[in-house]
């Protein structure tokens, strides 16, 4: 016999709306609002700047002029900037496993489902 | 093995069959262009330019695998929501709602990212004509309620709307190119940085710019999601998809050449809006009209592709009880999924109001990269499942499974990338995900009608 899902209320799919709002903006969006996400590179501004000094050539310079910064001063903050890619092996791991056994839980939970549904369309065993 | 009984379907209100291989194309490259607009870029800072060159390629040598196996699976499984679908008949429900939010997160943050740099290209324009300090805030909230508004209103019109201006947007890299080559910059062409200080991070700057290569053309897999409303789904989707790719991979390489030429690698690896800073440089002001229009029409139709697809995504996930039911309505009179629509709107508003572009470009990329990892071994179950010639395929893709080996190995490969950087993003997207998946298994999976999730006209799986 086909399985009957319970009919659900509409207070039940307004709740279950909410949950996934509170998931979603929860998960990605409150580490933004607090800080604790991104990659700012860091600038390193050298003192009295010069054009030379932070090795940009005459065709560089005009651009930079066209681009709204007169001198080497106002640009010395981008030019020195850079992201920081040190990172240690124990967190490279943690990622790896995070990644693998997300697919992991997913494919097995579905195989899971995925038989109920095979099962309901052609019968059991291949008799539909 | 059985085949399928021939039972009648519930009769239900479907989406309009109207749209042909060019409006695949326009909704692919429509969603995509943007990409060379804004957002590539962050690539040359991660890396220095030479990586941002080597990350445009290599990341069209991922996409050219996601639009060979998405062009065979596709024309097969010719039903809304795309890979959504797809996850659904070949590897499972949960499989399938992890799908769909992929591609509803890549999407809704692809369109914050796209009304964030409408606001802040239209703050530059402000500041060059002695306006500064424009309040962005209400350019970006229009810009999303008046594109949501348009695909409200129907489908055939908003993507007719996207031919056109996806057009223009695209012949503006092209005369921009063209100017600059012949002479219209009053600045020089300058790769001077390609010699001087061509890999400032080193070796791993070109694995971390593989990071942001992925804006150049993510989201072409997109044309997927309109398959209900193809006329000839097995004609339109590969062609309409591998035209996209071939007119992305030009755009990519003219958009690295005049910009790395016009424009300091630093600042270009924090650029906001790339190809208008380079018509800046030039000196001419009918190219920089030229693409703050281009900027505007790029971003616009992007937004519109997106708010297309994810709405269509979550329209099938309510439509299959994967949401709740509500979600799954069509508007009776434009026959549009309009209740997913209005609901993704305030989504989209959060992150375009109150996050970074670039972490929000990096969370659009992030959803993409699940959703092409899924890719590989989908195309791998879909083949164990039904070798060829056990059911009808729109278009068998060569060399299986060298695409989706290759696919894999890229996808790792920009896993770290992404973890260079913006791991904590990383994390974050993974833990929402795997909440999300406990949350559809133990909980909503039980208003899932079990059957109804198998409606292909195909024999029983192998192995089942």
């Amino acid at each position: 016999m086909a399985y009957q899902p319970p009919k659900q209320s509409l207070a039940g799919q307004i709740v279950d709306v909410v949950v996934l709002l509170v998931m979603t903006v929860g998960a990605l969006y409150v580490p933004l609002y607090m800080g604790l996400a991104g990659a700012a590179k860091t600038p390193a501004p050298i003192e009295n700047p010069t054009w030379e000094a932070l090795g940009q050539n005459e065709a560089e310079q005009s651009q930079w002029a066209a681009l709204g910064f007169p001198d080497a001063a106002s640009a010395n903050d981008i030019i020195t900037a850079r992201f920081d890619y040190t990172f240690s092996w124990a967190a490279l791991i943690v990622m790896v496993v995070a990644v693998v056994g997300y697919f992991i839980l997913v494919v097995r939970l579905s195989d899971k489902e995925y038989r109920e549904v095979i099962e309901e369309r052609f019968g059991k065993n291949g008799k539909g | 093995m059985s085949n399928v009984s021939a039972t009648a379907a519930p009769e239900r209100l479907g989406l309009l069959r109207v749209l042909g291989p060019g409006h695949v194309w326009a909704l692919g490259v429509g969603i995509v262009l943007v990409g060379e607009y804004m957002g590539w870029n962050f690539s040359v800072g991660k890396g220095g330019m030479i990586a941002g060159l080597v990350a445009c390629w290599v990341a069209g040598l991922l996409y050219t695998c996601v639009a060979m196996i998405d062009s065979e699976v596709t024309s097969t499984v010719a039903a809304a929501g795309g890979q959504y679908a797809q996850a659904k008949h070949i590897v499972g429900p949960l499989m399938a709602f992890n799908v769909g939010l992929f591609l509803v997160m890549a999407y809704t943050m692809l369109e914050a990212a796209n009304a964030i740099t409408i606001g802040f290209l239209l703050d530059t324009v402000a500041g060059m004509l002695g306006h500064t300090g424009l309040n962005q805030q209400p350019f970006i909230i229009m810009t999303i309620l008046a594109l949501a508004y348009l695909n409200y209103r129907g489908v055939l019109a908003s993507l007719s709307f996207n031919l056109v201006i996806t057009a223009f947007a695209f012949v503006a890299i092209i005369l921009l190119f063209l100017a600059v080559q012949f002479g219209a910059s009053a600045v020089p062409l300058d790769f001077s940085a390609v010699s001087n200080e061509p890999l400032p991070y080193g070796w791993l700057g070109i694995v971390a710019a593989l990071h942001f290569g992925l804006w150049y053309y993510l989201g072409i897999e997109g044309t997927c999601q309109a398959a209900e409303e193809v006329r000839s789904p097995a004609r339109s989707l590969p062609f309409g998809t591998m035209a996209g790719i071939m007119t992305l991979v030009i755009a990519a390489t003219l958009t690295w050449y005049v910009c790395s030429g016009l424009i300091p690698w630093e600042y270009l690896g924090q650029a906001g809006t790339p190809l208008f800073d380079a018509a800046r440089v030039t000196g001419s002001s009918s190219l920089m009209v030229l693409l703050f229009i281009g900027t505007v029409f790029a971003t616009t139709a992007s937004a519109n592709g997106c708010i297309n697809d994810a709405s269509r995504a979550w329209f099938s996930m309510g439509r299959d009880r994967y949401l709740p039911s509500w979600f799954g309505a069509v508007h009776p009179r434009y026959r549009t999924p309009y209740r997913s629509i209005v609901f993704l709107i305030p989504i989209a508003l959060i992150f375009a109001l109150g996050a970074p572009l670039d972490q929000v470009v990096t969370f659009s990329i992030l959803s993409g990269l699940l959703g092409y990892t899924f890719m590989t071994f989908n195309m791998v179950m879909f083949r164990k499942k039904w070798p060829l010639g056990t059911i009808k395929r729109g278009y068998v893709h060569p060399w299986h499974p060298l695409p989706a080996f290759v696919l894999l190995v890229l996808c790792a490969a920009t896993y770290f990338a992404v973890f260079l950087g913006y791991g904590t993003q990383l994390i974050a997207m993974l833990c929402f995900y795997i909440l999300a998946s406990l949350w559809f298994h133990f909980w909503r999976y039980r208003f899932v009608k079990r059957g109804d999730q198998f409606t292909m006209p195909w024999p029983r799986p192998q192995g089942y």
